[in-house]
């Protein structure tokens, strides 16, 4: 019998969707047994991520070292705070998507199940390997993984357009991993002599001797922002509007949660525990890339409102939102920190609803521009409703839990005197709800001349995980004390105020 | 009685020189199939069974005949020439196990028992320029390789093979005759042709400058075997137009054995303290590759032939392993050492994925393969494994050595060489997804696709066991990059690298 110990714990959640993949190919001639396993090990997969964030939340740092993999480089995991929550969203999210998944694909029609499902568990695999990474080598290789894992999700549908978006998301996120992220990490190697992450970061010791001036500290910076292509950060967000060729379930789990969330995390990880953030303050070197992240706040929103299309609106919503976690990483306060990481949970539950909605409308009405969508709420009430409520939580107004991180991040950039940045996060709300309201508002709302439309909603499958996930985005606004709690151990002994 | 055990090193050798004419004797073409490949099998355990003697009991140094070195010949087992035997021999054994209907469909019958003559003395000289000690002794088997492989090369399909042959034969002829000349200059200094011998009587420090002629005749020479980039313009033919088998063979073994050559000509005759101090080897090692590997890699994306596209990258892989040894550190040599192994893989595995898709489709342009993922799932899945293993994704053993390279580059303190690398192998994601994209997303098939169906399983079973191993030593790389950092080790004076850096950070102590 195994023990129940955090190492155990921590090789179950990420052998769990390696199970699943072997599942998956075993059955896939019997869509049922096939699916099931998929939501048995999600269910298992969450369960022990709960258990493990009681061990991690009272302040545990479970380990487990897997041996060099190169020599002098190890795969070690260290479950920390920020990871655990992110692992936490994700399995748990990935629960629900795998019911929604069933209902859009069957209701869709779509080949290649099993290849679907597989690869769906590959990139959870990713997404834990990531979450628990303890230095940088290991959450390049899982970074990596995932990249792959999810190219085939991508171009599902295998037309010119799926092997167009493809060519971009792979272009994109393998070269800016292997040119800058890579480089990245072996310029940290080279400075701290490990790329362990540890409070308080590992860069201190050489900008004390010399080795790195603040200049330099700032351009490895933007390696790390620019090089983890998954943050999309602006220029390299294209990627991630190509990626919307995929299924709604890849871009509602992946796109905006999983993929996207290990690229912001992974920044946010950087930041805390490679550069610290005492360091980044001192030196000043991610002021840069606080301006950065508010252009990338200000123009994804302006773009997703010129557009018709309801995924693409929500792609450029979320490169949009990404860039309010790079600029919680990039304030470099405790606050805005926590802010960050709150907003990954925050975000990705209003995000997967919004996705999730997006995919019942295109499944049971088959419309996927916004402009057809006049009138419709009246057959999908169920679906914008939540999508209201969903949106609300993105716009940050209560009683929506996105609400809460975006009050963190505006206390950030008051902490640091960039007012600038602070008139830049309140214009980007006005701007979201600009964008988001009208759609389930205008839907609500009889066209004149035109008949109320009967109650026609998506299968139950797709509707229901909607429903769910767009309670929880109102009920994390009533449990952010509790995040706020548990992630306060990320920046425990900085000296920032 | 003599105990098999210690004539190991020779029968290495012995036992394919001699099946060689065998074959020819024996004649037909199961006949020769099967001792051919009970050769390669009986070769490739020799080699493990040395490479473990390694292991246990150190360098081996066995003497032909019981002749005394410098006297008579030597043959020597070290761990960089037990390694390298020991995937050769492996690659020619997969290779020929996978080789068989390939070989039916691209040769004609009646020259069978010549070709497997030709692959097993092909492999004979490659395994003999690995463990002989004797300088001469190289050249011999340098030639009988690279007539073997002429006449390998010349049995492909198409009357343009016979050309590439001769192209090959005369600039690899003038590369062994440069070769030739180095050896008679370094004769003539020392009066002796036995490596370490050689090495102990050079004076590299005060010694006339014909020694800089030697090691000038010796390099040229190597460069044009291993195909460095500009000595590479006879590969692309070479490798385009020979059977599949022999390209899946040749390129995963000929160019890393040449490279292992060099590597003992640089650092076990002429030392490092030579090369690097004296001679300006490690920029001009270090300017050839990143130049080489950007050209190869931009030429490799234009081409519409696959064989062509791979025999490009290989050119430029070949710079990836100079790199390593440009850099001269323990670790950047290691990195060169290990992606031999990891390329003869990587490379081996993908050939032999053409000579699957040659074999079903009866081409190796790419416009002839376009929607073949439908017809031909696994072998296109091969192919995907193995890109991912060129572009070096982690998980795969081309990971490992980029991995290995980038890093030594900064302990070396050469950020810049570790930028324009992870550039240039940017342009490896372009030619090989290219591939994929034509094989997994074509509109329409190409009427060859549509009459196709999967490889025999015979050939996928063996071509899956290199394609697993990529992924396998991604994974677990102790014995590959233990055993070349063992070599790299052995390879380099002790207190080496502190010595490099301080060099560069300006001689200061």
């Amino acid at each position: 019998m195994i023990e129940w110990t955090g190492a155990n714990a921590i090789w179950i959640s990420m052998t769990l969707p390696l199970l699943a993949i072997v599942w998956v190919f075993l059955f896939g001639k019997i869509p049922n047994v096939r699916e099931s396993g998929s939501i048995a090990v999600s269910l298992v997969l969450f369960g022990v991520n709960i258990s493990l964030s009681k061990l991690v939340f009272d302040g545990g740092r479970p380990e487990l070292a897997l041996g060099e993999m190169v020599p002098g480089f190890e795969l070690k995991f260290t479950v920390e705070p920020l990871g655990m929550l992110f692992a936490l969203v994700a399995s748990g999210l990935w629960v629900l998507t795998t019911l929604y998944a069933i209902g859009y694909m069957r209701g869709h029609h779509e080949k290649n199940q099993t290849r679907f499902f597989a690869c769906f568990a590959a990139a959870i695999f990713a997404a834990m390997a990531a979450a628990y990474a303890g230095n940088l080598f290991t959450l390049f290789v899982a970074y990596e993984i995932m990249t792959v894992s999810t190219y085939p999700l991508v171009t599902h549908h295998g037309d010119a357009k799926a092997k167009a978006g493809g060519r971009v998301y792979l272009g994109i996120l393998i070269s800016t991993s292997i040119a800058f992220f890579m480089f990245a990490i072996a310029w940290t190697w080279q400075l701290a002599g490990t790329t362990d992450f540890r409070d308080g970061g590992i860069l201190r010791p050489a900008f004390e001797d010399g080795l790195i001036g603040p200049g330099a500290l700032a351009v490895l910076l933007g390696l790390f922002a620019y090089g983890i292509g998954k943050a999309a950060l602006m220029p390299i967000h294209r990627w991630l509007p190509a990626a919307m060729v995929a299924p709604t379930p890849v871009s509602a789990l992946l796109h905006a949660v999983a993929v996207v969330k290990v690229g912001v995390f992974s920044v946010l990880k950087v930041a805390i525990y490679v550069f610290g953030i005492d360091l980044l303050n001192e030196t000043g070197c991610s002021e840069w890339l606080c301006y950065v992240a508010g252009v990338s706040i200000l123009v994804g929103s302006l773009v997703a409102m010129t557009k018709d299309n309801l995924k693409a609106r929500l792609a450029y919503s979320t490169v949009s939102q990404l860039a309010y976690i790079t600029l919680g990483a990039a304030l470099a306060t405790p606050a805005s920190a926590i802010g960050g990481g709150m907003h990954i949970a925050m975000h990705a539950v209003g995000k997967i609803t919004l996705f999730f909605c997006a995919g019942a409308i295109y499944v049971g009405a088959h419309k996927s521009n916004i402009s057809d969508m006049r009138g419709l709420g009246r057959a999908m009430p169920f679906t914008f409703g939540a999508f209201l409520l969903a949106a609300i939580s993105i716009i940050g107004l209560p009683p929506g839990g996105g609400s809460w991180s975006k009050w963190f991040l505006a206390v950030g950039t008051v902490e640091r005197g960039m007012y600038f940045l602070t008139a830049t996060l309140m214009i980007s709300s006005l701007l979201n709800i600009a964008y988001l309201v009208p759609i389930p508002v205008r839907a609500f709302m009889t066209p004149a001349g035109q008949e109320p439309m009967t109650l026609k909603e998506a299968p139950l499958m797709c509707v229901v995980p909607l429903c769910i996930t767009a309670v929880g985005s109102v009920l994390l606004f009533f449990f952010a004390h509790e995040i706020y709690g548990v992630m306060e151990p990320i920046v425990g002994g900085t000296k920032t105020p | 009685m003599i105990d098999v055990f210690s004539q190991l090193p020779i029968l290495l050798v012995a036992i394919p020189l001699f099946a060689a004419p065998i074959c020819v004797l024996l004649g037909g073409r199961w006949l020769t199939y099967l001792l051919s490949l009970t050769v390669c099998g009986t070769t490739f355990a020799i080699a493990v069974g040395l490479l473990q003697q390694v292991g246990k009991f150190g360098t081996i140094h066995y003497e032909i005949g019981n002749w005394k070195p410098p006297y008579g010949i030597e043959y020597v087992v070290d761990p960089l020439s037990g390694f390298v035997m020991m995937f050769v021999s492996a690659l020619a054994a997969v290779v020929l196990l996978y080789g068989k209907p390939s070989i039916d469909a691209e040769i004609p019958r009646s020259k069978h028992y010549l070709f497997y003559a030709c692959y097993l003395l092909c492999m004979t000289g490659l395994l003999g320029m690995c463990i002989t000690g004797d300088l001469f002794n190289v050249f011999v088997f340098l030639e009988i390789n690279s007539l073997a492989s002429y006449a390998l090369i010349s049995l492909g399909r198409t009357r343009r093979a016979p050309l590439a042959a001769l192209q090959y034969l005369i600039l690899g002829t003038i590369g062994a005759t440069f070769f030739l000349i180095g050896i008679g200059l370094l004769y003539q200094m020392t009066g002796t042709l036995n490596m370490s011998d050689i090495a102990g009587r050079l004076d590299t420090e005060t010694g006339p400058r014909t020694l800089l002629v030697a090691f000038g005749f010796m390099t040229v020479g190597l460069f044009v075997k291993m195909a460095v980039f500009p000595l590479h313009s006879w590969l692309p033919n070479s490798y385009c137009y020979a059977p599949s088998v022999v390209t899946a063979f040749v390129a995963a073994t000929a160019t890393k054995v040449s490279v292992y050559a060099f590597i003992r000509l640089v650092f076990g005759i002429f030392k490092p303290d030579f090369a690097f101090e004296q001679m300006p080897l490690g920029a001009l090692l270090i300017g050839l590759s990143i130049v080489g590997i950007f050209v190869a890699s931009i030429a490799a994306i234009f081409q519409d032939d696959v064989k062509r596209l791979l025999a490009y990258s290989s050119v430029a892989q070949i710079g990836y392993m100079l790199l390593g040894i440009g850099m001269a550190t323990t670790q950047t040599l290691t990195a060169g050492i290990v992606h031999m192994f990891n390329h003869a893989l990587i490379k081996g595995g993908l050939f032999m994925v053409v000579g699957c898709f040659v074999l079903r489709l009866g081409s190796s342009r790419l416009s002839d393969w376009r929607g073949a993922a439908k017809t031909m799932p696994w072998t296109s899945l091969a192919w995907a494994i193995g890109g991912l293993g060129l572009i070096g994704v982690p998980m795969t053993a081309g990971f490992v050595s980029k991995w290995l390279l980038l890093t030594g580059a900064f302990q070396a303190e050469q950020p810049l060489v570790a930028g324009v690398m992870l550039m240039s192998s940017l342009l490896a994601v372009v030619y090989v997804w290219r591939v994929v994209e034509t094989l997994y997303f074509s509109e329409q098939l190409s009427p060859a696709v549509e009459k196709s169906k999967e490889a025999p399983v015979w050939m996928l079973v063996p071509m899956y066991l290199v394609i697993l191993a990529v992924v396998v030593f991604g994974v677990w790389t102790p014995f590959s990059v233990g055993l070349a950092a063992e070599a790299a080790e052995s390879l380099l004076p002790t207190d080496w690298d502190s010595a490099v850096t301080n060099m560069d950070a300006g001689g200061a102590p």
